[in-house]
């Protein structure tokens, strides 16, 4: 797995890469103009299954796609006799299609649809990744569940959920009207983020095979969507924005442990061991973006990694441009996650008074459960010398850790007092 | 597709205003709304409901009737009266519930209607 970072694809990257690529826009143009996300998944799989009956014999054909496509409409119309519907107009429109079948040279890209689909606000924000990445890249259930840490048989129920609310709920299969665009926009893009994240919550919980746990593939995934999004949407900045973010991340990956495969936060990790390479990439991307003078949650989110970078270039973290990013996203789109890493931002800054302020000013319900509070708590507690509340909050900080690298890292942040 | 729209409230949301002004507003932007909606050709059918305390509830359970005193779901917000509209998606049907005099104090639930003979 390559990981998207790092080192070279290999041809079976790419043959895969290739496949998901045809599997995504066949499945969203026969979505599109079928409206039922599961009878086009359905019939492309079965189009499938001949394909690999058919091919090794016949040779494959010279317009692959196309037939896929011929065959899974063939299936959907079987489909739709059978229930005796065959005046509908969705059927009308596939009908009229079949004529110019086979020859067809290109799929329309419908992907971009697709995502709003499954990023609309009338499906439950919490599934909205596992769909994507199931709809748009064929992810099956098992996967998308092993990935997201939940039991395959509640996932694929929820999955089919969601798939009968949009095939039955009249959702709009177009790009949204320019009025919604931005917050449509960000729900597709949040989903993708939150893709990402659960790649590395999952990565958490299995250090030492990093490389083969399927967390890491759903990293890749939620890059490809990203970086799929931003082709479709030049013109967004928001879209670059997420891009530059995750990337700025993924650059990280390789510092991330130690050779003992213990956690190492980011301003202890060791810089020579970043992606050069991936954040240039980023830093472009970032610039690109910034060119729109539309600054939104992502693009300071990218911002605030790019600061961190810094320090690969110029070997310290510019701590008080740090703090005064998160300042403006906090304006943007408040989180508890950027208010505690506001103080701690202000706190390396040598604002340390400033700093606990901002701690002691965070107002929520599950405050006490948020373990990055209790680390930055614990931070400040010893940068003021007081070690018997540091050691306190570190423990608490350990009770709400799952993932052994990291409560390993406590450990040691326990020992050295 | 035609979906139906149902509009939730408190009792004190609900009732019209005895206060004149307030009544006038009231009225005023309900019938500013059905305008709006038979303005824009999407309008099938709709009324508004008489208060929750005149509802009754009926079961048949071993072919003997049950009826009770009240609304069938004993919440906060109750239904006060629906519209049926025609329109071409979820969005645009989302739209309207926005644009309604309930949006802002209650809730309203948006439910594609079951034609005979359609698809789905």
């Amino acid at each position: 797995m390559s990981g998207g970072a790092g080192g070279a694809p290999s041809a079976a990257d790419a043959a895969e890469r290739a496949a998901r690529e045809s599997y995504g826009r066949l499945v969203a143009w026969l979505a599109y103009q079928w409206r039922d996300v599961a009878a086009a998944e359905d019939a492309l799989a079965t189009a499938l299954a001949r394909a690999l009956e058919r091919w090794p014999g016949d040779g494959v054909p010279s317009a692959p796609d196309a037939w896929l496509l011929s065959v899974a409409r063939r299936e959907l119309l079987q489909a739709a006799r059978h229930q005796r519907l065959h005046d509908s107009p969705e059927v009308q429109a596939v009908l009229a299609r079949d004529e110019l079948d086979d020859t067809a040279p290109a799929v329309p890209d419908s992907r971009l649809k697709l995502l709003f689909v499954c990023a609309h606000p009338a499906i439950d924000a919490s599934i909205r990744p596992a769909l994507m990445l199931q709809v748009v890249l064929g992810l099956d259930a098992q996967v998308v569940a092993q990935a997201m840490l939940a039991s395959p048989a509640a996932m694929a129920q929820r999955l089919v959920r969601a798939k009968q609310k949009i095939r039955d709920a009249g959702l709009r299969f177009e790009e949204p009207e320019s009025g919604q665009l931005p917050e449509r926009l960000h729900a597709v893009l949040e989903a993708i983020y939150a893709a990402y994240g659960l790649g590395w919550d999952a990565a958490g919980t299995e250090i030492g095979s990093a490389d083969e746990t399927p967390s890491v593939g759903l990293r890749s995934e939620a890059l490809f969507l990203g970086g799929l999004v931003q082709r479709l949407l030049p013109g967004e900045p928001e879209a670059a924005g997420l891009l530059a973010l995750m990337l700025f991340c993924e650059a990280r990956t390789a510092a991330r442990l130690d050779e003992r495969g213990d956690f190492v936060p980011l301003q202890e990790q060791d810089a020579s061991r970043w992606d050069r390479a991936a954040i240039e990439q980023a830093e472009r991307l970032l610039w690109q973006a910034s060119q729109h003078r539309a600054p939104g949650p992502f693009q300071i989110e990218a911002a605030i990694q790019s600061a961190h970078c810094q320090r690969l270039f110029h070997g310290q973290t510019p701590w008080r441009a740090v703090a005064m990013l998160y300042g403006q996203l906090l304006a943007m789109a408040p989180s508890v996650g950027a208010q505690v890493a506001h103080a701690v931002a202000w706190a390396q800054a040598g604002e340390l008074a400033r700093a606990r302020e901002l701690l002691q000013a965070i107002d929520h319900p599950r405050l006490d459960a948020h373990q990055p509070y209790w680390v930055a708590r614990a931070h400040m507690a010893r940068l003021a010398g007081d070690r018997p509340e540091a050691t306190r909050c570190i423990k608490r900080a350990m009770d709400l850790t799952s993932a052994p690298a990291v409560r390993r890292h406590l450990l040691s942040r326990l020992a050295d007092g | 597709m035609q979906f139906m729209l149902l509009f939730y409230n408190t009792a004190e949301n609900q009732t019209p205003p005895t206060d004149p002004a307030a009544a006038q507003a009231y009225f005023g932007a309900w019938g500013a709304y059905m305008g709006a909606l038979k303005e824009a050709g999407v309008s099938i059918n709709g009324d508004g409901l008489k208060p929750p305390h005149t509802a009754t509830t009926l079961r048949v359970r071993n072919g003997k009737r049950q009826v009770q005193d009240g609304p069938f779901a004993d919440s906060k917000e109750q239904l006060g009266g629906y519209f049926v509209i025609e329109v071409e998606s979820l969005d645009e049907a989302l739209e309207w519930a926005a644009r309604s005099p309930t949006a802002p104090t209650g809730a309203v639930e948006v439910r594609p209607v079951m034609v005979a003979g359609a698809r789905k």
